[in-house]
């Protein structure tokens, strides 16, 4: 299983490297630091819908490896995230403190990214196995977060659409999908809570 | 209002650009560069020529009307001090051409140039109703007819932030509104934009959230300001389609999306006009939309721009100037108006 491990590693990377290369290449058009940092966002949004689609994939194909990258591909979903943040830190506002805590505050989408990047920064840190033993039952509530993080990249994305709804539409369909079937799957544990 | 004359300028002031155009008319007279300037085709040889920012070499001008790409073989020069030149440096054709918005082509910035292929500028008429003496509908050819194109070099500030400096050509807009001898009534312009979902993917989305046709709006005062300006072209050539073709405003001193694209209404009204971002987000977009680094907007700050082309390691972030750097010229429309309520 070392293959598969690898394989998705290596093509998790790939989206990155053509990011590089384009930078190396001069090949983002005249306003490279907008144009990565929409890239980056994308492959963000992306990996995180992915690793929601984990779990699912496993039950209704019956493989274990789907369960077995799920960490993986939330650390990239964490990974393209942190490009997305520095990116527009360092190239979009220049490190330029000041601005970047007005922004945090000021603009809405801002602080919802931002939010959405607070919870996976926390269970990227807490995805070591020793965390997951160290915290126990308070991991699983912990990881349930990842839905939020989902809900609010998607709120992030709605409120920078400018004319038209259909990416948003698209991707949120997606985590529409992913929490149905989540809430479908655990009907008898939701219930019983609930009773 | 105040424009410099040509005297008034400082030789400081004249730019390495200028120079350079001034070069290469010299060694055109003397037929040093004939076989570079002739290459790109015999046609275009003299379009352009004087111009501050001629087509660049080996360009395929996007079709046109014969007519009109008559006119184009005498463009005045823009002069050589502000209002209508700036010493900045331009943006690249490529980038004037290749990185904006026009929402019916599509979202990205690459769309419009990728999607408007289909897109037919010939035959073209624009409807002229309202307030005036003459309404009608007009043909491109008569709409032009009149006028004698110049060059104007302008700063573009778009709302999200990023700047170019866009070599123009066509007329003062007050010049074309006066043929039509708007009434006492006439207080507000509106302008629509073409509707063709066939040639237009952006309008044929489902979950496009606007109300089409594109709409825009000035006072009267400020479309007779003799900064706005009727464009047709720009560096020395016809408006490629995803630029607005075959006719669009330019209002350089208010944020990109007033300057509406590929005009086939103009309305003259009593009242002012509903416009399309007011519609869609009146709380981020206002009727007059000035260039005001003062004004907050909630998702892009305005107090400075990204002037393109830029890269990673250098770039080109500047102060947003009130009214885009215009303010001399267009301040006083304004006065006594509480700008940052009438945003
Ligand atoms: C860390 C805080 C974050 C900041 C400061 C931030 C900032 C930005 C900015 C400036 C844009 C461009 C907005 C525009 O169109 O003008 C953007 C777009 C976007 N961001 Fe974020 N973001 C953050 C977190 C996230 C996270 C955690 C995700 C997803 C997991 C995400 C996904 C996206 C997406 C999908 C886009 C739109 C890309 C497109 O339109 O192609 N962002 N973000």
């Amino acid at each position: 299983m070392r293959g598969v491990r690898s394989g998705v590693f290596v093509l998790a990377l790939v989206p990155f490297g053509a990011l590089c290369l384009r930078v190396v290449q001069n090949d983002l058009g005249p306003d490279p630091a907008k144009e990565l940092s929409l890239a980056t966002g994308e492959w963000a949004l992306r990996f995180l819908l992915l690793a929601l689609a984990m779990t699912p994939l496993r039950v209704l194909t019956g493989r274990l490896e789907f369960a077995q990258r799920r960490r993986m591909i939330g650390l990239f979903a964490l990974f393209y995230s942190s490009v997305h943040l520095l990116v527009w830190m360092a190239f979009l506002l220049g490190f330029r403190w000041g601005a970047i805590a007005e922004e945090l505050v000021e603009r809405p989408y801002i602080t919802l990214g931002f939010a959405a990047y607070v919870i996976l920064f926390a269970l990227g840190v807490t995805s070591p196995r020793v965390m997951v033993r160290r915290l126990g039952r308070n991991w699983r509530r912990l990881h349930r977060l990842v839905y939020a993080a989902g809900v609010l990249a998607i709120a992030h994305l709605v409120w920078i659409v400018r004319t038209d709804l259909v990416e948003a539409v698209a991707y949120g369909s997606v985590l529409l999908g992913l929490l149905a079937w989540r809430v479908y799957f655990n009907r008898g544990a939701i219930f019983r809570r609930l009773a | 209002m105040l424009i410099k004359k040509p005297d008034d300028i400082k030789s400081s002031e004249i730019t390495p650009q200028s120079i350079y155009e001034g070069r290469r008319e010299f060694l055109k007279g003397a037929g040093i560069v004939a076989g570079a300037s002739l290459l790109p085709g015999i046609a275009t040889a003299q379009v352009g020529a004087g111009l501050k920012a001629p087509a660049p070499a080996g360009l395929q001008a996007s079709p046109a009307a014969p007519w009109l790409r008559e006119k184009f073989t005498s463009v005045s020069p823009a002069p050589d001090a502000e209002p209508f030149f700036t010493e900045e440096a331009l943006t690249p054709y490529d980038d004037v051409t290749r990185y904006n918005n026009f929402y019916e082509f599509g979202m990205d910035k690459s769309d419009p140039s990728s999607n408007s292929g289909e897109f037919k500028t010939d035959p073209w008429s624009v409807e002229i109703a309202g307030e005036v003496a003459k309404p009608g509908n007009y043909t491109l050819e008569d709409m032009l007819k009149p006028h004698d194109l110049e060059e104007r070099v302008y700063r573009l500030r778009c709302v999200e932030a990023w700047s170019m400096v866009i070599p123009w050509v066509g007329f003062p807009l007050a010049d074309l509104i006066k043929r039509f001898e708007p009434t006492s009534k006439a207080k507000f312009v509106e302008f629509e934009t073409l509707v063709d979902d066939d040639s237009m993917p952006g309008i044929r989305s489902r979950f496009a959230i606007v109300r089409w046709p594109y709409r825009e709006g000035l006072r009267m005062d400020e479309a007779m300001n003799p900064l706005t300006f009727m464009a047709v072209g720009l560096y020395g050539q016809t408006l490629p389609a995803q630029n607005g073709a075959p006719m669009r405003l330019v209002v350089p001193w208010k944020y990109g999306f007033k300057s509406i694209k590929s005009i086939v209404k103009i309305n003259f009204r009593e009242t002012m006009p509903n416009t399309t971002w007011v519609d869609l987000q009146a709380r981020e977009y206002g009727f007059y939309a000035n260039v005001n680094p003062a004004v907050h907007h909630p998702r892009w700050r305005q107090d400075m721009e990204r002037r393109l082309p830029q890269t990673l390691f250098d770039r080109k972030v500047i102060p947003t100037l009130p009214f885009n750097g215009y303010g001399e010229q267009v301040a006083d429309l304004y006065k006594g108006m509480d700008l940052s309520r009438y945003y």
